[in-house]
């Protein structure tokens, strides 16, 4: 059975929607973290699976790009992580509530 | 020459020093040796400006001299419809007529200054330093008055020499009858002086100018006003009326009586020497104006000679040695604008020189009789002072003399000059004229024989050394020996010599004394009687600088004058100009038709007779004072009516009372009562209206606008109190409504295609 791009963007749905029951129910912001990871590559996988497809090669840089920049995002996530656990001694999401009114 | 703005300066000088410093720091010796210095400094540089003034050639003895200017020009439109640049200088003229009066200020009162160190040497410290800033301040107006060369300059001299004649009146100010004397002085002189300001204005809209000399000129080339009353004329009556005021002429002169519970030597310098001689003075500067006007001429003789003959009179009958003198002098001043009015401006100033000598020297014994009586002024309680006083005497004695016009003193030569020009225009008031002279030699004598002959009517002294209490007992309680110790005209002069605030410490001072208890009548130290002396000796000699042509003199005097009432043909230029000074020619020869030639006989002979009639007076009132006391008495009883309107001066203060001073307490009133109900009404009633619109307006502003306010932040209040809950500060939330709203606009869009 060959593979189609259908095959391709079941796999990306599949891991879109594990990525943001990840970030919706997970409390650790860790977790949420890699589940936005997920989020990122089920993206990639579409943009080089239609980058195959379309033997057009700017959706393989995009999916570069989007792999930069979700280093960075992680750098500075993880640096307001690192922040946030020397204050409260903790990393669970629901304790983050400094924000509202 | 140049430096005569130094003249009136340094008295100002000496005025700033004892008024800044002096009250606070300086002893009374220190205060009084200021103020004489500059004084004595002033009478230098006048000698001096004088002397240079003498070298010039007759035409040419004007000297402007301009310090700065006062006011820049700015156009101001006067009354022929042109517009004229008003613009005044500072500035002083030397010319004959001020020569001669910076002459009698200085040395005047440069005497008068060193007297008054005498005079006031038990006032207390700062009082002294406050008299002598006083007087030089005063001494520093007149001068600006009579040096300056324009009617703005002379009418700050004019207003600062009432400022200091109030000032010095109500010197003893914690004596009511003095600070009332001295509002009454100063009130009074404004009447007068609104007079002088309308002529000024009045000057300006005609000619332009302020300047003395350019108005002469351009009054010179103007019609005499023999016909009708012109603006001249207005001019000239307005002057009149601030010359009434300032030189104490009907119906102005009743402050100059009450100006005597001023000092004696404030007196002396500004009640008879200097200030009220003003007027005089400002009429002659004037002399060309006035010549052109005719009828205020007629009316300034009237007056004059009407002011002389009614202060005269009731001289006869006072008792108070300062009052006789000081209706003595607006006798005299009344002569002065008699003189002015017939058009002999120089024999005016003429007696105002002599005059200035004798009245001070008179002035100046007087004080010196009052300061050995102990504060008494009442004439009927000296007597007999003449062993006590002899310097004193001979020197009033020669003042009374010169007064009376006794040949060859001074007062002879300057009332004869009148006289004789009175005879020459208007025989009647040369015959009033004579009368007052009559009575002016009578009226003198008896303030001599009360005072210098008869016997000692005064209180009893202690002869010991401590007897204070004695002492002060007597210098209240007369004399039982005095006839006159509770008799009915008493009264008047009553609160001059026991004011209730006494207290201006005669009653026990003078040379070597010092503090102590009453020792007597006592003549006065050096400095009281050197001025004395100094002042007989002017009496003296100061008639001889106008030893009439009838007499074999050259009357040097009204040709050393002439030049100052005549418009100026040498000053100015132009074609206009030559037209004034030929104008002012054709005048003066007019005038010289007009007059009647009368022989040197006529003069001779009018001479014997004033000699005459003064000599009579003075018989007369030897007679009544000295030989026979009790036929005065018996007249007074036989004359009683006419004895009573003399001795209340003629009910005249009474009668300003009654009708000017009581109607303007009544205009007040009125006004005040309608400034209550119209104008405080007016104000209050839109004080009112304005309560109660802002009151409507704030309610409008409480319920309208601040409602629609409060409900704008009602609702944002309630919205937000629903809304604030979506921020639950939770990242997930968020993210789930942004899933949410992900979802559905997906949904939309997929569905709603």
């Amino acid at each position: 059975m060959p593979i189609t791009p259908t095959h391709y963007m079941l796999l990306s749905a599949a891991l879109f929607i594990i990525g943001v029951i990840g970030v919706m129910v997970r409390r650790n912001i860790i977790i949420i973290f890699m589940s936005i990871e997920l989020i990122l590559n089920a993206v990639n996988i579409n943009l080089i699976a239609f980058s195959d497809q379309l033997h057009n090669v700017i959706g393989q840089v995009f999916a570069v790009f989007v792999i930069a920049v979700a280093a960075a995002e992680a750098a500075v996530g993880l640096g307001i992580i690192l922040a946030f656990y020397r204050n409260k001694e903790s990393v669970n999401i629901d304790e983050m509530n400094l924000m509202r009114w | 020459m140049k430096y005569i703005w130094l003249i009136p300066l340094l008295p100002g000088l000496g005025a700033a020093i004892n008024g800044l410093l002096g009250i606070r720091y300086f002893s009374r010796k220190a205060s009084g040796a200021i103020a004489c210095t500059m004084m004595l400094a002033a009478l230098g540089l006048s000698l001096v400006a004088f002397w240079q003034m003498l070298g010039l050639p007759a035409d040419a003895r004007g000297v402007d001299v301009v310090v700065a200017q006062w006011i820049p020009s700015i156009p101001l439109a006067t009354s022929n419809g042109q517009v004229g640049m008003f613009g005044v200088p500072w500035g002083y003229r030397l010319d004959p007529l001020s020569g001669m009066m910076i002459l009698v200020v200085t040395g005047i009162g440069t005497l008068i200054h060193v007297y008054s160190t005498a005079y006031m040497a038990d006032e207390p410290r700062g009082g002294v330093a406050r008299f002598f800033c006083y007087l030089n301040l005063f001494c520093f107006f007149m001068l600006n008055l009579v040096l300056g060369d324009n009617f703005l300059v002379m009418f700050v001299g004019w207003e600062g020499v009432g400022l200091c004649s109030y000032l010095l009146i109500g010197y003893w100010y914690e004596k009511k009858s003095a600070s009332d004397a001295g509002k009454k002085a100063f009130i009074t002189n404004r009447i007068g002086d609104w007079g002088f300001v309308l002529g000024v204005f009045l000057i300006y809209s005609t000619f332009g100018t302020l300047d003395f000399r350019a108005v002469q000129n351009a009054a010179a080339t103007m019609p005499v006003e023999a016909m009708h009353f012109g603006v001249l004329s207005f001019i000239c009556l307005f002057l009149f009326v601030g010359a009434t005021g300032k030189s104490a002429q009907i119906p102005l002169f009743v402050w100059l009586p009450d100006a005597m519970e001023g000092p004696t030597p404030v007196s002396a310098l500004i009640h008879a020497a200097t200030m009220v001689t003003a007027g005089v003075y400002m009429l002659g500067r004037n002399a060309v104006l006035f010549s052109h006007a005719p009828y205020v001429m007629t009316i300034v003789a009237i007056v004059g000679v009407l002011t002389a003959l009614m202060a005269a009179t009731i001289g006869l009958v006072q008792y108070d040695i300062k009052r006789v003198l000081a209706y003595s002098t607006v006798s005299q001043l009344g002569y002065m604008f008699t003189a002015m009015g017939v058009g002999a401006f120089s024999a005016g100033a003429f007696h105002l020189m002599t005059h200035a000598f004798f009245k001070a020297l008179l002035f100046l014994g007087s004080g010196s009789v009052i300061h050995a009586m102990g504060g008494e002024q009442d004439m009927r309680k000296m007597g007999g002072l003449k062993k006590y006083l002899p310097v004193t005497f001979a020197t009033m004695m020669v003042g009374t003399l010169a007064i009376s016009g006794i040949i060859p003193l001074s007062g002879f030569f300057s009332k004869d000059e009148i006289l004789f020009q009175a005879f020459v225009h208007n025989k009647v008031v040369w015959v009033v004229a004579v009368i007052t002279a009559a009575m002016t030699a009578f009226y003198m004598w008896r303030l001599m024989s009360m005072t210098f002959f008869g016997g000692y009517n005064g209180p009893a002294w202690e002869t010991s050394s401590h007897a204070a209490v004695a002492t002060a007992a007597a210098h209240h309680v007369p004399h039982p020996a005095d006839p006159h110790a509770h008799g009915q005209a008493h009264k008047d002069d009553h609160e001059v010599s026991h004011g209730p605030a006494d207290t201006h410490g005669h009653d026990d001072h003078g040379g070597g004394h010092g503090h102590g208890p009453w020792h007597g009548p006592h003549e006065s130290p050096t400095p009281m009687t050197f001025p004395l002396m100094a002042l007989a000796v002017g009496a003296i000699v100061a008639g001889l600088v106008g030893v009439p042509i009838a007499m074999g003199g050259s009357n040097a005097i009204e040709k050393f004058l002439e030049p100052s009432f005549t418009a100026s043909e040498s000053a100015v230029a132009g074609e206009g100009a030559a037209k004034g000074a030929e104008a002012s020619a054709e005048a003066a020869s007019a005038e010289h038709e007009a007059e009647p030639h009368v022989s040197v006989n006529v003069e001779r002979g009018l001479m014997l007779f004033s000699l005459f009639v003064a000599i009579c007076g003075i018989a007369v009132a030897h007679k009544f004072y000295v030989k026979n006391p009790e036929i005065s008495d018996g007249l007074a009883e036989q004359w009683a009516g006419a004895h009573k309107v003399l001795s209340n001066k003629y009910y005249v203060d009474e009668a300003y009372d009654a009708t000017v001073i009581s109607g303007t307490f009544a205009a007040g009133k009125g006004l005040w009562t309608v400034d209550r109900n119209v104008v405080d009404g007016v104000v209050n009633g839109s004080g009112w209206i304005t309560i109660i619109s802002a009151w409507f307006s704030g309610l409008t502003d409480r319920t309208v606008v601040d409602g629609l306010v409060n409900l704008v932040g009602r609702i944002c209040e309630e919205g937000s109190f629903w809304f604030r809950k979506i921020q639950t500060g939770l990242v997930q939330n968020y993210a789930l409504l942004m899933l949410f709203g992900v979802f559905a606009f997906v949904s939309i869009y997929l569905f709603m295609r």
